[in-house]
């Protein structure tokens, strides 16, 4: 990858409401260099979203997020794939990664009660007949998110004036 | 009674950052821009070793040196970042920061009393004229100019030499002006330095922190090794300024009379920070080279700020400050500061508290956000426009 590309990735990963063009200052690049590789990103694939990160906690919306262990059996000539596409097609499945180790796909949920998830497990996910095994883990508290700590606010300690 | 106080001492001027200080602590909501430290924490895997050594109960003094591991790393990590070789056990030196060094380097060659001279390039960090004094050398001002880009030129060096000068200190990347010497610089004036046999104290304090080309020391001039002590530290490029560590090189003679003066008024550097230090060395260098990128991206974007506003400002390749001049405005740094912060809740330090010269710029440091400069800069820009439309037009 080409460093102007590295430089802009490095960068908006932690801050992608930056203007284009104060992105093109920070980074010394030119302003349509910028915009191009980022058209070209976004084409590729290499940019597939610009989120945010939102600690629903502190919100009066009630929201639960499980990480739920699946094991399952490869089917011959697909394996992971197929049952890994029917899992993400749920809409209240925010993530499905394939693990190593002692299970096979990594499936994040949220839902807004923990009887919501149990159902969706119980009902969509168990029932499927190359599914062996889940195991779910209910979150209690995020602490730190996308790298970005959710406990504790920034504050500047240092004396406002030193030599 | 007889006074309790020396006269010298009493003579030194107190910091006008000081000053400035006491300003800006009576305002509650004031915006920053006056800060010389990282923004950043120490990254946590340094802490976490400096936290492990008192598990440990590493609690005791190290030699009066300090750690053997940490002066072995100091000369493996000048030789892979700057290509300078010392011998670790004789030409190395564990301090109290940098500063501790500035202080032991001139006790250790000057004569006191003896009217030598000590050539002091400022704008310049504020200890260094003090720290002559103290050692009992007559500190000798060159006054470096914006037209330079605050570079020490070799003429400028040659005018300020007498056959009293002994020391000259060498205060590059710089902290205000963010100015920095690149090899033919350096070449330049090392040719008068060899040529007038005087000696070098390089404050490289901010070596990591450069933005051009990969910093050079004047170590790495031919001759000039044997007559320079280099100084630096972890407090700027490793985020570790409460830990107190910095470290000076010098050929051994010298830096075996430094021992003694350290020996028997510090006795040796916190340990802790020196089990720390050890980890930054052999582990920090990727944590180094972010900081750089982001301080890099805060530079261009103050630099480019200032462009809009049409603020003149050298670009400064170096530390974590910009040096804009505000002649234009027909006011001193001082009150040109003081109504800043006063009128728009922003503080920077007057250039003039490092020295006479720094009359008619301010010291910005971009130690900060983005976030944080981008709100500052609006403000500047306000301000600034507001001088600008009350003033009669100059022709």
């Amino acid at each position: 990858m080409n460093d102007t590309r590295m430089k802009i990735l490095t960068f908006i990963e932690h801050n992608s409401r930056i203007h284009l063009k104060e992105l093109a200052v920070i980074l010394g690049v030119e302003e349509v260099a910028v915009a191009n590789e980022l058209a070209a990103m976004e084409q590729e694939g290499i940019i597939c979203g610009y989120h945010t990160m939102i600690d629903w906690d502190k919100t009066t919306t009630e929201k639960v997020t499980a990480l739920i262990e699946v094991r399952v059996t490869p089917q011959r000539g697909q394996g992971f794939d197929t049952i890994a596409e029917r899992i993400y097609k749920y809409p209240e499945v925010n993530s499905v990664y394939l693990i190593s180790g002692g299970f096979d796909l990594m499936v994040i949920l949220e839902g807004k009660t923990l009887k919501e998830i149990s159902q969706f497990v119980s009902d969509k996910l168990s029932t499927q007949e190359s599914i062996l095994s889940t195991a779910t883990h209910f979150i209690l508290k995020k602490y730190k998110d996308h790298g970005t700590i959710l406990t504790k606010k920034y504050e500047d300690e240092r004396i406002s004036i030193t030599p | 009674m007889r006074k309790m106080t020396a006269d010298q001492v009493e003579a030194l001027k107190p910091s006008g950052i000081r000053k400035f200080f006491d300003i800006v602590s009576e305002m509650k909501d004031a915006i920053s821009l006056g800060v010389g430290e990282p923004d950043f924490d120490t990254p946590w895997h340094i802490r976490d070793e400096g936290i492990y050594s008192l598990e440990k109960g590493r609690t005791f003094y190290t030699s009066n040196a300090g750690l053997k591991e940490l002066k072995e790393e100091v000369c493996n990590y000048l030789n892979r970042r700057f290509q300078i070789t010392y011998d670790p056990v004789h030409e190395v030196l564990v301090t109290v920061g940098g500063s501790e060094a500035i202080d032991i380097g001139l006790r250790a060659m000057i004569n006191p009393g003896e009217g030598e001279e000590v050539l002091i390039p400022q704008p310049s960090y504020v200890s260094y004229e003090p720290c002559a004094i103290l050692a009992g050398a007559k500190p000798v001002i060159i006054e470096l100019k914006n037209e330079n880009e605050f570079r020490l030129t070799a003429q400028e060096l040659r005018d300020a030499i007498t056959e009293k000068t002994k020391v000259l200190i060498l205060p590059f990347p710089n902290n205000p002006t963010g100015a920095i010497m690149e090899r033919e610089n350096l070449e330049e004036i090392a040719e008068v330095i060899r040529e007038k046999d005087i000696f070098v104290i390089s404050d490289e304090i901010y070596a990591e922190l450069s933005y051009k080309e990969e910093h050079v020391s004047i170590v790495n001039i031919p001759g000039m090794q044997e007559r320079t002590i280099l100084i630096n530290g972890f407090s700027k490029s490793y985020a570790m300024t409460g830990w107190r560590l910095g470290y000076a090189c010098g050929p051994k003679e010298v830096v075996a009379q430094m021992l003694k003066i350290h020996q028997y008024a510090i006795m040796c550097a916190p340990t802790t920070s020196q089990y720390a230090a050890v980890e930054a060395l052999r582990n920090g260098d990727e944590d180094v080279a972010q900081m750089r990128e982001a301080y890099n991206q805060r530079r261009r974007f103050l630099m480019n700020a200032f462009r809009e506003m049409n603020l003149p400002c050298f670009e400064p390749y170096g530390a974590f400050y910009v040096f804009p001049c505000i002649k234009e405005f027909g006011m001193t740094s001082e009150e040109f500061a003081e109504r800043f912060l006063k009128e728009e809740k922003v503080a920077v330090v007057p250039g003039t508290a490092f020295g006479d010269c720094g009359e008619g710029f301010l010291r910005i440091s971009y130690a900060y956000s983005i976030d944080n400069l981008r709100l500052a800069l609006t403000k500047l820009k306000d301000f600034v426009t507001r001088l600008r439309e009350n003033k009669d037009p100059i022709c």
